[in-house]
């Protein structure tokens, strides 16, 4: 099913949950609605499920608005980040609840019930109530839930949160495959960009109601289009630096306090006579050479297969991944040499990219 | 040897057992509060209660000393001709209270106020709490004043554009009153219990229901109903032994009649026995034979009550928060 959200804004009073977000999501496909706490994902989605109405704006799905419609003539199955598994009922009650309201036969229940299980991996659980479950198998209680009644558009409120590391990975595969497999329309909410990033074929960047980005996430990591995105894209995250861009000899010298880049014209040109600009580089664009910047290291952290270590070269300070094998310490001098094909320059004043905006 | 053994495993025991004093005094002291209430205010009152009802004490010979009738009081009690009316009167006039009003409608007014505007909702559990805080004989006195006999009666002024013929509606349909006056003061005590528990229900099980298909009917049924079972039992209990005890309103009201024993509950007669003066004799002995007899039944119900309702889980930790 195709999604399209036409200026969608949610406002109590004068607290403004989504502004006017607009945004097209193609049939089959798995979108990412990113941000941190209380950016208005959560709120988008649940006008999408139609919990909330919406203030303005319409929602359409195959181009048919759907605003009036109640959540249960929109025919979704939604994953929430608490699961939301009735307590009183058992397993095969809870999955087996959207299909008793539609009026299935018993017997037609317990056997979709059935097969929906065994494709999760708890066909063996069906007597069980939610308590009696590990949260992983909660997830694929509320998971098969959501798929039991082959929703046209299937949403996620973070539902990865409540799980542990280990578990949070393998479960992030299996909803990326079934998805694939079952090609049913998708919106995850997540505040975790690796989800995003990992799961997604487009995201949604969303920060205080706005929509700051729609783009595969890709485009997303290289081409950051606010400072916002390219500091919570990413991880470790971006490296700021106040730099001057200037032309000297037909070249583009980015320059700071102990600090002197020459940077490809085509990103210099448009960053240069402007004063003062924020510059951005990837740790990964960084790395240790003879011939670089020299540094100072001032806090050196194990990750384990890298070193994270945070270099000051005058009053910038830059965070670049090291081999740990190298025994760096913390107030060793460090040479640090940039991949300037991939810097990034923003204005200071409307964070905004100056390489990337129409 | 084995004299030594034993001086051990003795003086060992006594250290333990000082052990265990110590550890249980402070569980008792923490008990004695409540317990001391409970004796003074009701176990010794029950007691004498019962003392009373095998005694023909009463005004006219409460100088003398205690003469024992034993069972006679009871006797007299079961043979009494309108003993069957009041025992009738009394379950009739509990399960329809209950039912309607103190379960029934505070559910319906629990549901209702959660599923308005806020503001509204807290508006209308207000104006329910009133009954409950308008003094009894004030309360009375306007149903009275609702109900009165033609030419007066604002049920009468307000039936009249409709071509209703006036009556006097309290001596007509003195049950029905008697239900609403009890039922309007008790439903307020579901109706916050209620609330509080609806709204302790997290919201993603609502809106999980939702979107799984639910009408707002099926959420109430399938959802909203079963996760607040327990404070369902809990008002239920509550509210049939406190009405099974109170008669104040019915008293005001109607005083059991009209007529004879009409509207009298078992609660009246015992107040009316004991302590209402029938042409200045107050007869305390038989009197507290009706009331301890309710006093039983209260606590055969209460523990029927706990057993069927597993009072113990209930009382552990709240069942709303597991996930």
């Amino acid at each position: 099913m195709k999604v399209e959200l036409v200026n969608l804004t949610k406002r109590w009073g004068n607290v403004v949950g989504a502004d006017h977000i607009t945004l097209e999501i193609e049939h089959g496909e798995f979108v990412a609605f990113l941000g941190p706490s209380g950016c208005g994902k959560t709120t988008t989605l649940l006008m999408i499920a139609g919990i909330y109405k919406p203030t303005e704006g319409l929602i359409k799905f195959d181009g048919k608005v759907v605003n009036h419609l109640a959540p249960k003539d929109r025919n979704i199955g939604m994953v929430f980040q608490s699961y939301a598994l009735y307590p009183h009922m058992n397993v095969l009650q809870n999955i087996g609840y959207p299909l008793k309201l539609k009026g299935v036969p018993k017997q037609e229940i317990r056997k979709r019930v059935q097969q929906v299980a065994n494709m999760m991996g708890i066909g063996h659980l069906l007597d069980r109530k939610p308590a009696q479950l590990s949260g992983g198998q909660q997830q694929r209680v509320a998971l098969g839930r959501a798929l039991v009644k082959q929703p046209d558009l299937l949403l996620f409120d973070e539902p990865l949160s409540n799980l542990d590391a280990r578990l949070r990975l393998s479960m992030r595969s299996e909803i990326k495959r079934l998805q694939l497999e079952l090609g049913i329309t998708s919106i995850y909410v997540t505040h975790d960009q690796v989800e995003a990033m990992t799961m997604a074929d487009r995201i949604a960047v969303m920060k205080d109601g706005k929509l700051q980005a729609y783009c595969p996430p890709d485009e997303l990591y290289d081409r950051p289009r606010t400072l916002f995105i390219a500091g919570f894209v990413g991880n470790p995250p971006m490296n700021f630096i106040n730099v001057e861009v200037v032309q000297e000899d037909g070249e583009y010298h980015a320059r700071a306090e102990g600090f002197d880049l020459v940077v490809p014209s085509e990103r210099g040109e448009k960053a240069a006579g402007r004063g003062r600009v924020i510059m951005g580089v990837r740790p990964e664009d960084v790395c240790l050479a003879d011939d670089g910047i020299p540094g100072e290291i001032y806090v050196v952290e194990p990750l384990g297969r890298d070193d994270l270590l945070n270099v000051r070269i005058g009053e910038a300070s830059i965070h670049v991944l090291a081999d740990p094998t190298l025994n760096l310490r913390i107030g060793d001098t460090v040479r640090l040499r940039f991949n300037t094909h991939k810097v990034q320059f923003f204005d200071p004043q409307t964070e905004n990219s100056l390489l990337w905006t129409d | 040897m084995s004299i030594a053994v034993a001086g051990d495993t003795t003086a060992a025991r006594r250290k333990w057992d000082w052990a265990r004093v110590r550890a249980t005094l402070g569980a008792w002291g923490f008990l004695a509060p409540a317990a001391i209430l409970v004796t003074v205010f009701f176990f010794i009152p029950v007691i004498i209660l019962f003392v009373i009802s095998l005694t023909d004490l009463s005004s006219s010979n409460f100088s003398e000393p205690l003469h024992f009738v034993w069972i006679e009081n009871y006797a007299r009690l079961f043979r009494d001709r309108f003993f069957p009316k009041i025992l009738l009167n009394t379950v009739r006039y509990v399960i329809l209270t209950l039912g309607f009003f103190n379960v029934g409608m505070a559910l319906v007014l629990a549901l209702l106020t959660t599923h308005i505007n806020r503001r509204a909702g807290f508006f209308f559990r207000m104006i329910w709490l009133l009954p409950r805080i308008t003094p009894s004989v004030v309360y009375i006195l306007m149903w009275r004043r609702i109900a009165h006999q033609p030419p007066f009666g604002i049920l009468n002024q307000l039936l009249a554009p409709f071509g209703v013929e006036p009556r006097y509606w309290l001596f007509e349909q003195p049950w029905l009153f008697v239900i609403l006056v009890n039922g309007f003061v008790g439903a307020s005590f579901g109706m916050i219990i209620f609330t509080s528990a609806i709204e302790s229900i997290p919201r993603d099980y609502i809106m999980a229901a939702k979107v799984d298909g639910a009408s707002t009917w099926q959420v109430i049924r399938d959802i909203i109903l079963p996760l607040i079972r327990w404070p369902l039992l809990f008002v239920t209990t509550y509210q049939s032994l406190s009405l099974l005890t109170s008669f104040e309103y019915i008293l005001l009201l109607t005083e059991g009649g009209p007529g004879l024993y009409t509207t009298e509950v078992w609660a009246l007669t015992a107040y009316k026995r004991a302590l209402k003066t029938y042409f200045g004799h107050n007869q305390w002995g038989y009197g507290a034979a009706w009331g301890f007899i309710l006093v039983l039944i209260g606590l055969i119900l209460s523990i029927i009550y706990l057993r069927v309702f597993r009072f113990n889980e209930l009382v552990e930790e709240p069942k709303i928060d597991v996930l």
